[in-house]
């Protein structure tokens, strides 16, 4: 009797160096602060300090040699050294240039003028400390500390993430995320949007049924998405936003106010970016203040000249409510939308640190008719979402998380008229076809301008990218037929392919992103990174070669099984012999030998495979008509295992 | 021809065969991982469990759905759901970048599916499309009906006319109980097989589904 064969699920090979179990952590990266999580036997922790903070503040300093602080030192450096100091980085996350005229003047950044060579796609380059740096870079910086936070607490290596987004978060954004996440050595297994990300943390816990809505106000962004949840399932609805509006406008708000009334004393003063960070501060502590007191004073100081200012809660409110408005006006959309009446919500869930504004629970409660929900920490309800989605992607879980595109897709066509190709709130991933021809004979080669946004005019949208599709074989015009598929994922980010139909060549697509990095800084940036960095990319292809191998080795296995008898005992213990090395190989370091030796497997077992397949048309045939079985093969749609 | 006919009509030879006849031994594919023998429009390897390109299927069948227009929006989540739960990327994380590819597609499909099901125009659309010539284009059915263009443009006159929320509010309510009518008449059209009847409703709902969107446009626009 052969020995019993051990068989993994493929792709489930343990990891020799990774010590036990896969493990993945959470992360939400925020605006204002950012919170890292483990999940744990289907609950999430958060990651804490020594002192047992669990907010990360998403501010970094940056020394002379460029190394970089990150959290609450970084914060504290903001007062006294504030032109090392950056903070809400994440505001300029896929922001071009062309994006600066509505930014410039308001954010507490020196920009560095835009690239003189523009091969990095006209990302902005935040100036601080003496260094340039694009946003990528310093969100790579805030997530590396997030991951060396994990590493000391759950001492061991991380290598893989849950990374959250808003939800309203276009296509540059999301890329600029995730290559964010790759610089600071993570593997992004999935983005998830942040009200997702909370609705997975409230529903678990609360066993919630019915349709949810999550109104998720953060430091810089603002979301909320009606969600269906059934059962285990999340499934979003319809989900709206403004990626650019958060508490950093109320403390903006509040900041003017106080500048107002400075100008009023002492006329007109140039204030450095120094001088807007500190206001900005005031503002912030101002605000936070007057959620739980009636009103307050506070003080600032510029070029040695105090002011004193007294702010009462109504005045604060009164500067508050364009703002929050917006908020209740985007919710009201959504609800449309959706076609959902706010008597259906079950539920409303408040994220975000800006949601203890008290205006805020006001006016949503004034909108939903109900008291929101607010029992998870709203600081770290994405974070443990996140947490509880990474433990579902690496061990498997029965939670789903159905997600919807937050913006239409379109391209452009004649006149600079938007034809939206793919609508908001379709649900992920999708790819819709689209064909394009040509208008000159012999014309060999197109360009398609592909943007992001729900207006008529290409003007008024976002430009993703610039498609070049060459190698269109001549012919007259209007007779190639060329085929452009663009597909998003269930990141939430898009590719394009293209093909021409005729002849059947696959079309070259040249991708210049609007607002990226392009895949050479990309790759300059990862081999800059810290020493290290090398050594996470070949550990990253030897996983991928151990899982790849792992695969095999399985469905081989399978096979045997299945069919076994197939072989001659020579044959069987030759397979079975290289399996054991394709094993042995996997238990090693060396990542070629792992994919010299699976694929010496595959080739060794291939007369396996083709005596399986004359056995399984034998019997698919049996002396029977073709047709009959076509017939029994479409009444049989099962879906296994 | 009765209905039941029309049904079995509707149920065959609308979509490319999953599987070429010409040759007996292309009934089945070999799977891409064990390289073993796979039945068509299987979504996993019965050997080695390996997940399976989508293949060719109309959206019923590759839900598991009996085809016709009457589709209970409950049931829809329910195999829509129970179909993701195994064929969603998420289940696919850590797998081989293969089977993630495919774990797309297979995922793609079924939204795609899901969403032409769940919305009553798309729906009707697409069985016009699947019951009358395989060629033309989902939504080409145009019909010649001056009945419907007449009554299209008294409703947008009136609407263009309308000075005050509460007006327009009147002619959406009007506009939404057409819709139910429309979409009730789809189901006993379909169901009694008469595709010109059919046709010509749902030429209607995309005009009645217009009317709807510009009412509340127009609604957003005297209200502010």
């Amino acid at each position: 009797m052969p020995p019993l064969l051990q068989i993994h699920e493929p792709g489930a090979t343990p990891e020799p160096d990774s010590g036990g179990a896969p493990l993945a952590i959470g992360i939400d990266l925020g605006t204002t602060n950012s919170v890292v999580a483990v999940g744990r036997g289907g609950s999430a922790e958060v990651l804490r300090d020594e002192d047992g903070m669990g907010l990360v503040p998403s501010v970094v300093a940056y020394a002379a040699d460029g190394s970089a602080i990150v959290g609450e030192l970084a914060r504290q450096l903001l007062l006294d050294r504030p032109e090392v100091v950056v903070s809400s980085i994440k505001r300029l996350m896929g922001r071009g240039s062309a994006d600066l005229k509505t930014l410039a003047g308001t954010l507490p950044y020196e920009l560095a003028a835009p690239a003189d060579t523009d091969t990095a796609g006209g990302m902005v380059r935040v100036v601080v400390g003496g260094h340039t740096l694009s946003p990528v870079e310093i969100s790579a910086d805030i997530l590396r500390a997030l991951r060396d936070r994990a590493e000391t607490v759950l001492g061991r290596r991380i290598e893989r993430a849950v990374v959250t987004v808003p939800a309203y978060f276009d296509d540059a954004a999301r890329t600029a995320t995730r290559d964010a996440a790759r610089l600071a050595g993570l593997d992004v297994l999935r983005l998830v949007n942040e009200p997702t990300a909370a609705a997975l943390a409230y529903g678990l816990d609360d066993g919630a049924e019915g349709i949810y809505a999550v109104y998720d106000l953060g430091g810089g962004t603002f979301d909320v998405s009606l969600l269906n949840m059934q059962k285990g399932v999340f499934q979003v609805l319809a989900t709206g936003g403004d990626a650019s509006l958060g508490g950093d406008d109320f403390d903006h708000a509040v900041a003017e106010h106080f500048l107002a009334g400075r100008k009023a004393k002492y006329g007109e003063e140039v204030l450095d970016s120094t001088a807007v960070k500190m206001a900005l501060m005031t503002g912030r502590i101002a605000k936070e203040c007057l959620s739980s007191q009636k009103w307050g004073e506070w003080s600032l100081e510029v070029d040695g000249r105090h002011s004193l200012h007294r702010l009462e809660r109504p005045e604060l409110e009164a500067l508050l409510t364009p703002l929050v408005e917006r908020t209740i006006d985007i919710c009201a959309g959504v609800l449309d939308d959706a076609g959902i009446d706010p008597a259906d919500v079950r539920g409303v869930v408040l994220v975000g640190g800006s949601t203890r504004v008290p205006l805020v629970r006001k006016r949503v409660a004034e909108l939903f008719g109900r008291e929101p929900l607010s029992d998870i920490n709203p600081d770290e309800v994405v974070a443990v979402g996140a947490a509880l989605q990474a433990e579902a992607l690496t061990r498997g879980s029965d939670t789903l998380l159905l997600d919807v595109t937050p913006l239409s897709l379109g391209i452009e066509t004649m006149g600079g008229i938007v034809e939206k190709i793919i609508p908001r709130n379709t649900p992920i991933p999708v790819a819709k076809a689209q064909e394009f021809t040509t208008y000159q004979d012999g014309q060999r080669a197109m360009s398609i301008q592909v943007v992001q946004g729900e207006r008529e005019l290409v003007a008024d949208c976002r430009s993703l990218a610039q498609f070049e599709l060459r190698g269109i074989p001549p012919m007259t015009a209007g007779a190639a037929r060329i085929q452009v598929m663009f597909a998003v994922d269930a990141d939430g980010l898009l590719t394009v392919s293209a093909r021409e139909q005729t002849t059947g060549t696959e079309q070259t697509v040249a991708v210049k992103p609007s607002y990226g990095l392009a895949e050479d800084d990309m790759a300059r940036m990862l081999y800059e990174a810290l020493e290290h960095g090398a050594r996470d990319m070949q550990l990253r292809v030897l996983a991928e070669a151990r899982v790849e191998a792992g695969r095999v080795v399985g469905a081989l296995a399978s096979a045997l099984v299945a069919d076994g008898d197939l072989l001659t005992d020579d044959e069987r213990r030759a397979i079975e012999g290289q399996m054991a090395a394709v094993r042995g190989a996997i238990a090693g370091e060396d990542r070629d030998a792992i994919t010299a030796a699976a694929e010496t497997l595959e080739a060794l077992s291939r007369p396996f495979a083709e005596r399986r397949m004359d056995r399984g048309i034998r019997a698919a045939l049996g002396g029977r008509d073709v047709r009959e079985f076509e017939g029994a093969a479409e009444g049989d749609r099962e879906i296994g295992p | 021809m009765d209905g039941s006919e029309r049904r079995e009509r509707m149920g065959h030879g609308f979509e490319p065969a999953p599987i070429a006849t010409a040759h007996g031994e292309a009934a089945l594919a070999a799977c891409w991982s064990c390289f073993g023998p796979v039945r068509p429009a299987i979504l996993f390897c019965q050997t080695c469990t390996a997940v399976q390109p989508p293949g060719q299927a109309d959206h019923f069948s590759r839900l598991g759905l009996d085809l016709g227009y009457d589709v209970d929006a409950a049931d829809l989540d329910r195999v829509y759901f129970q179909h993701q739960r195994q064929l969603h990327p998420d289940r696919f994380a850590t797998r081989t970048p293969r089977e993630r590819a495919l774990s797309q597609s297979q995922a793609t499909a079924l939204n795609e599916a899901y969403e032409t099901l769940k919305d009553p125009l798309r729906r009707a659309d697409y069985l016009l499309h699947l019951s009358r010539d395989a060629a033309t284009p989902e939504g080409c059915n145009l019909v010649n009906d001056m009945e419907l263009l007449t009554e299209a443009m008294e409703l947008r006159e009136a609407l263009a006319e309308a000075g005050s929320p509460a007006e327009v509010r009147v002619l959406a309510a009007r506009a939404a109980d057409d819709i139910r009518r429309c979409t009730s008449g789809l189901s006993d059209a379909f169901a009694a097989g008469d595709l010109d009847v059919a046709s010509r409703l749902t030429t209607r709902l995309k005009y009645l589904r217009k009317l709807a969107d510009d009412c509340r446009t127009r609604r957003l626009q005297l209200s502010v």
